[in-house]
């Protein structure tokens, strides 16, 4: 009993971090097909700014849930107006382009900050279920994972800046007649998406060993969460990491978290095979 | 005048489309534009409207030159367009489409979107339904209320006929009527010779990317006129 509460909440864990690293991607691609390949890179500068603030005296709880968020979201504005709103429409310059800022980002953070690991204290201690120990900072991840979620969803669904956001990534001329600038919400998007992003890797700083080139471990996974998501935002947000996160912890239980990854890795590959538009482009067509 | 169009060139690319199309309208004038297809009529209403790059020419709208604006400076400025196609957002639902109309205003003013949802009580029964679900009269109503939403001074509709019932024809005449009363001024693109004539007090001809010459509705009963100028007959 208590190997099967450990290994649910190993598999709530995965889903959750599938969430939170996937989740700033899916909005960018989602809302403006754009492929972030500086994504892992955007976690990775969360991770960091978590990581100063709490060295320079600030609350661990502000410097995750506040200071990190606003930093990366600004670098993500700074990033769109300096780089991407050049290349709308461009797939694949704008993969080249955002391979190439993830790699400036990775050597400036590396002669500021050197090629070795920091980290944060998790803020929150253990508990224990029978003979097994967990961190208690596991089903927090959960929770900010599903808070995340319905945030997206009250912004989007609700707000008039979340309708705006909708009616321009379906058809941004015709939002353009009716008064609205499209410009001004891919920005605001890509800028909310970074923060998200910043949100994500601040929030892992606890768990992960923080270098810099930290964003490479992070960037597969999510890419096949939102690939094989499709373009639904939070349905296939959710379905994919629910999918892929169950398949990796139960894998990763059964054999080796090494075979957890691959056949993760052959369960995404097996999907997109399957469902090429992604499982929200087969079950939830027009969805957010 | 509320909208001053002098040499306007226009095309997609290198291909030019308009060669130099003047035209005027007066407030609470309802003009149509007639012509066939691939004359430019299209090309006239998205260049006016700022999706397509004026290679040439002026566009002066309620005294200001908005040749240079951008759609969405346009839109604001009181220039309104139900384009062809209808382009509803069809994952947002039909109240989601018109609170879009109003989403280049600083406020959403519900009053003001019941005054135009008035005018269109079939809509009114359909407002949670998804825009990809109406028919495409029921598009094309809500395309022109989510245009009206917008508060245009002038809007420019293209081919609002296209592929609609007769019975929804009929309340869209009705309905622009009633417009034309409370001061709106309108461009219309048509093919359909009845609507055009129904709704227009003054009727231009397009070919090949410029004006080629000018008719009253009356003049569209006279099959002679109408093959000199368009090439179409009424029916």
């Amino acid at each position: 009993m208590d190997i099967a509460i450990i290994v649910g909440l190993d598999i709530i864990s995965g889903i959750a971090s599938l969430l939170l690293i996937s989740a700033g991607l899916a909005v960018i691609f989602g809302m403006m097909k754009i492929i972030n390949l500086a994504h892992g890179e955007f976690l990775m500068l969360g991770a960091y700014t978590t990581v100063l603030s709490v060295s320079a005296g600030i609350n661990i709880w502000i410097a995750m849930l506040v200071i990190s968020p606003i930093v990366v979201g600004l670098i993500g504005v700074i990033v769109e107006r300096c780089l991407i709103q050049f290349l709308y429409g461009r797939l694949v310059d704008t993969m080249l382009a955002t391979w190439g800022l993830s790699l400036v980002i990775v050597g400036t953070t590396t002669m500021i900050f050197g090629n070795t690991i920091v980290g944060v204290a998790s803020p929150l201690g253990g508990f224990k279920v029978g003979q097994y120990q967990s961190s208690l900072y596991t089903p927090f991840l959960a929770v900010m994972a599903v808070l995340l979620m319905v945030l997206i969803w009250v912004v989007m669904r609700f707000t008039r800046a979340g309708l705006i956001a909708r009616a321009v990534m379906q058809n941004p001329d015709m939002a353009a007649t009716l008064g609205v600038n499209p410009a001004k919400v891919y920005m605001a998007t890509f800028g909310a998406g970074a923060a998200i992003s910043g949100l994500a890797g601040g929030l892992l700083a606890p768990v992960a060993g923080i270098v810099p080139t930290m964003g490479a471990a992070y960037i597969a996974k999510a890419f096949i969460t939102v690939v094989g998501g499709g373009t639904s935002i939070l349905w296939g947000l959710i379905t994919a990491s629910g999918l892929f996160g169950f398949i990796n912890q139960i894998a990763a239980f059964l054999t080796t978290p090494v075979y957890g990854e691959v056949i993760l890795f052959i369960a995404a590959v097996v999907l997109i095979r399957l469902l090429p538009m992604g499982i929200s482009g087969k079950f939830f067509k027009g969805r957010l | 005048m509320i909208l001053e169009v002098n040499d306007l060139r226009s095309g997609y690319g290198r291909i030019p489309i308009l060669m130099g199309v003047t035209l005027n309208v007066t407030e609470g004038e309802f003009l149509g534009i007639l012509g066939h297809n691939g004359m430019g009529k299209t090309t006239l209403m998205n260049t006016l409207m700022g999706h397509l790059p004026t290679t040439g020419g002026t566009v002066r709208f309620a005294g200001q030159d908005i040749t240079k604006l951008k759609s969405h400076q346009r839109s604001r400025t009181g220039l309104g367009l139900v384009p062809q196609g209808r382009q509803i957002f069809a994952d947002l639902t039909v109240y989601e489409n018109l609170r879009m109309g109003m989403a280049g205003q600083s406020a959403e003013d519900t009053e003001f979107m019941d005054d135009i949802l008035s005018l269109f009580p079939r809509l009114q029964r359909l407002l949670e339904r998804r825009g990809g679900a109406l028919s495409g009269g029921e598009q094309q109503l809500l395309a022109l209320a989510r245009c009206l939403c917008a508060r245009p001074k002038l809007m420019l509709l293209d081919e609002p006929t296209e592929g609609i019932q007769p019975s929804i024809l009929d309340e869209i005449v009705e309905t622009l009527l009633v417009l034309r009363t409370r001061g709106l001024s309108l461009i219309l693109v048509e093919q359909n010779l009845d609507f055009i004539a129904a709704l227009s007090s003054r009727i231009l001809t397009i070919q090949k990317g410029a004006i080629a010459g000018e008719m009253s509705p009356q003049d569209l009963q006279n099959p002679e006129i109408v093959s000199k100028f368009v090439g179409m007959t009424a029916d």
